[in-house]
């Protein structure tokens, strides 16, 4: 049986609001024992000002598409379709998939529209270059300033992201400072173009958390007095329950759910949801003593399971539909749509909700 | 027959299985050509707290806390530079861990074991699956050759691994079977204690709900007792019977799991409890939130006083000056501050819930 493909469309075309569109993305590795598809047509939309959090276990592809989208993906990977609209600055929207990795454009966007801040701040900041430096090169890349003018805003940089002492700390190297500064001082860098979109790539994973939370409260101060969208990934769903506003779940490579952080966290349609959030373990849980516990483990990357991909692990695993049958993203009610074929009979009958805020058909071409 | 006359009040069955008492354990900073000694890290500043058998006690804190140590130290991969570690060994006598060398170390070392974070880095890639958990079955005579092998079976089935994996290699296992493998390594010798040191935290949440389910199931059927070390409050809270939070060394609190995570005494801990991220967007600007200034103090250049003042928001004059000691302010609620009375903290609020209503099928 062929998958139905349902294209799902945000209005992009009026709707300016939206900075950063990523429709049906596919990433694969080209390796020698085979291809991975480690991104295998994931869909996501970013309105400006807004946070969205990617969220999903290690090996879902969550890294991958936010290094799709700057372009950033090391060889033998290569994005092989999809498009990942971007709307400049000036207004003009850009198809970042079609750039070439290396050429002048991504790089004018590469830190100047869009930064990214990583998980292991020890490892992305130069051990041989000072934290100033580090700044400086960044501003002086993309903004037409001297370098003492540069070092002025660097020093302003680094007393916006709430490093004391800043004009002794601009000469400190990343392995003088703490684990909390040294993320503070990556994000000083990614925002010091004041860029349009931040992508965080689990920046606060790797700290305590104390120093999360301090850190979660400077990205949100931050991005209310900017006005820039955020990009979160991360596997903690405490994480992305304090800082999204939209959130996509990723499983091998898929978006299987999108939707506002209220419905994703209150009324979850797709079983890998259900059962991601029923793993963490909260407050009150011990009476029940036992958590629940999704079977099995994510299947290797070159054996992909027919139809839905989540079909072995599922507790609601049709035989016959889920293991034939890959299921096509449909949505639900406005701004929540779902990978399962649990909901595959709404899709075919009419009371599908169709309105301003989203639009459906059929697009059996794709 | 316990010839163990401190333990005041304590009846024949709740004896603890582990008593520690003030330990310390300090390393040198050496410098130079010739490595002198300029000065010492208190890594473990008088620790002192007991496991009751099939019990489970959590140490949390920040990294640097010095956590790690005290469960090395109570595994004995550390000789502590003072104090005691009390263990109630199973031919009845109580026998003081701290004081023995390796050689009379060997029968207890058998009795408790560890589970390390890393599944990667605490599996030798060149050896496969059964000498990994077999070695030390057979290094303590227990086992060898094909009742060996049959040993190792029925420990990998007993984690949940299938024991035709026998004669693979650690890189053919992802994580979470990594860990398992870890578990039964540590489970082959019928331990008594197993000192987990963030043995979920590098796990995913749904993997780590599958180790969490399994140590409690090993926990029940063995009786086993944990000291189970981790930074992620939900997770101790799922697991522990009692919790002590460290700050730079010491133990600040220590009160059964319900206690301290509803009614903390000591400000660090709330600040802890205030800092975890809530797993429910509704519950999101509700609530005090506390957010810590400044970094953990340097544990070889603590600040006078408390250790805790300069980043405590109710600090006093006396908390600058003097020391607060370890008190029992209620009842096996101890805490070490000034003020334990008179502050009025905030615990973690009753959440989680709605949210599990909702999830409910």
């Amino acid at each position: 049986m062929q998958p139905i493909h349902t294209r799902l469309d945000d209005n992009d075309a009026q709707d300016d609001e939206v900075l950063l569109d990523v429709k049906d993305v596919k990433t694969h590795f080209f390796t020698d024992e085979g291809v991975v598809k480690a991104v295998d047509g994931v869909n996501l939309s970013l309105k400006r000002g807004q946070t969205l959090c990617v969220v999903g276990e290690s090996g879902c592809g969550k890294s991958v598409t936010a290094r799709s989208i700057l372009r950033i993906v090391p060889p033998p990977g290569e994005i092989v379709s999809g498009a990942i609209n971007f709307r400049q600055r000036d207004g003009g929207t850009i198809d970042l998939a079609t750039l070439n990795p290396k050429g002048r454009e991504i790089r004018r966007i590469r830190g100047g529209e869009i930064s990214m801040i990583f998980q292991e701040p020890m490892s992305s900041l130069s051990p041989v270059h000072t934290i100033g430096s580090q700044i400086i090169e960044a501003i002086q890349l993309h903004l037409p300033v001297s370098k003492g003018e540069a070092r002025k805003q660097a020093v302003s940089m680094l007393d916006l992201v709430g490093i004391p002492r800043p004009g002794e700390q601009l000469d400190a190297y990343s392995f003088e400072l703490s684990g909390g500064m040294r993320q503070r001082a990556m994000i000083a860098i990614a925002l010091a173009c004041e860029p349009q979109l931040l992508i965080a790539d689990e920046p606060t994973t790797a700290l305590d958390v104390t120093t999360q939370a301090n850190i979660l409260d400077l990205i949100r101060d931050l991005q209310q007095a900017s006005g820039m969208s955020v990009l979160f990934i991360t596997h903690d769903l405490g994480v992305v329950a304090e800082i999204a506003d939209e959130v996509v779940v990723m499983y091998l490579g898929r978006d299987v759910e999108s939707g506002d952080v209220d419905s994703i966290f209150h009324d979850p349609k797709h079983p890998y949801t259900r059962a991601l959030l029923q793993s963490i373990p909260r407050y009150d849980s011990r009476q029940s003593r036992k958590l629940y516990s999704i079977k099995g483990t994510v299947p290797h990357p070159f054996d992909r399971p027919s139809g839905c991909p989540f079909h072995p692990r599922c507790d609601d695993f049709i035989a016959g539909t889920c293991n034939t049958i890959d299921p096509a993203r449909q949505l639900i009610s406005p701004g929540h749509s779902v990978r399962c074929l649990l909901y595959a009979d709404a899709n075919a009958g009419e009371q599908v909700p169709v309105n301003s805020a989203g639009t459906q058909d059929m697009d059996m071409s794709n | 027959m316990n010839r163990n006359t401190e333990l005041e009040g304590v009846p024949q069955d709740m004896r603890p299985l582990l008593d520690v008492r003030g330990l310390h354990m300090r390393f040198p900073i050496k410098r130079g050509i010739l490595r002198r000694t300029v000065g010492f890290v208190n890594a473990v500043t008088d620790v002192g707290f007991s496991i009751l058998p099939g019990g489970t006690l959590s140490l949390v804190g920040e990294s640097g806390c010095g956590k790690t140590t005290t469960g090395r130290c109570i595994a004995r991969v550390y000789k502590p530079s003072a104090g005691q570690i009390i263990y109630q060994a199973e031919a009845e006598q109580s026998i003081d861990l701290a004081e023995l060398d390796n050689r009379e170390l060997r029968p207890f070392r058998r009795e408790i074991r560890m589970i390390f974070q890393d599944p990667f880095s605490s599996l030798n890639p060149r050896l496969p699956i059964l000498q990994i958990i077999g070695e030390s079955l057979k290094v303590n005579r227990v086992a060898s050759g094909s009742e060996l092998e049959d040993r190792v079976a029925s420990l990998l089935r007993r984690v949940g691994l299938r024991p035709e994996y026998i004669r693979r290699y650690p890189h053919a296992f992802s994580g979470g079977e990594r860990q398992r493998i870890g578990i039964a390594r540590a489970l082959a010798l019928n331990p008594r204690l197993i000192v987990a040191d963030e043995a979920v935290s590098a796990l995913d949440v749904s993997v780590q709900a599958q180790i969490l389910n399994l140590l409690q199931d090993l926990q029940e059927e063995f009786n086993l007792a944990y000291l189970f070390i981790a930074h992620d409050l939900s997770v101790v809270e799922h697991i522990s019977h009692r919790v002590a939070v460290m700050y730079v060394g010491k133990i600040v609190e220590l009160a059964d799991t319900e206690t301290l995570f509803a009614n903390p005494l000591h400000p660090y801990t709330e600040a802890l409890l205030s800092a975890v991220p809530k797993p429910d967007p509704r519950l999101r600007n509700r609530g005090v939130r506390i957010r810590l200034e400044g970094e953990v103090a340097d544990p070889s250049n603590p600040p006078d006083g408390c250790y805790f003042h300069p980043r405590c928001p109710y600090a006093q004059e006396r908390c600058r000056q003097e020391e607060p000691a370890v008190r029992e302010i209620d009842e096996k609620h101890w805490v070490a501050c000034h003020f334990a009375e008179e502050l009025e903290l905030r615990g973690f609020e009753a959440i989680g819930a709605t949210l599990g209503a909702t999830l409910e099928r």
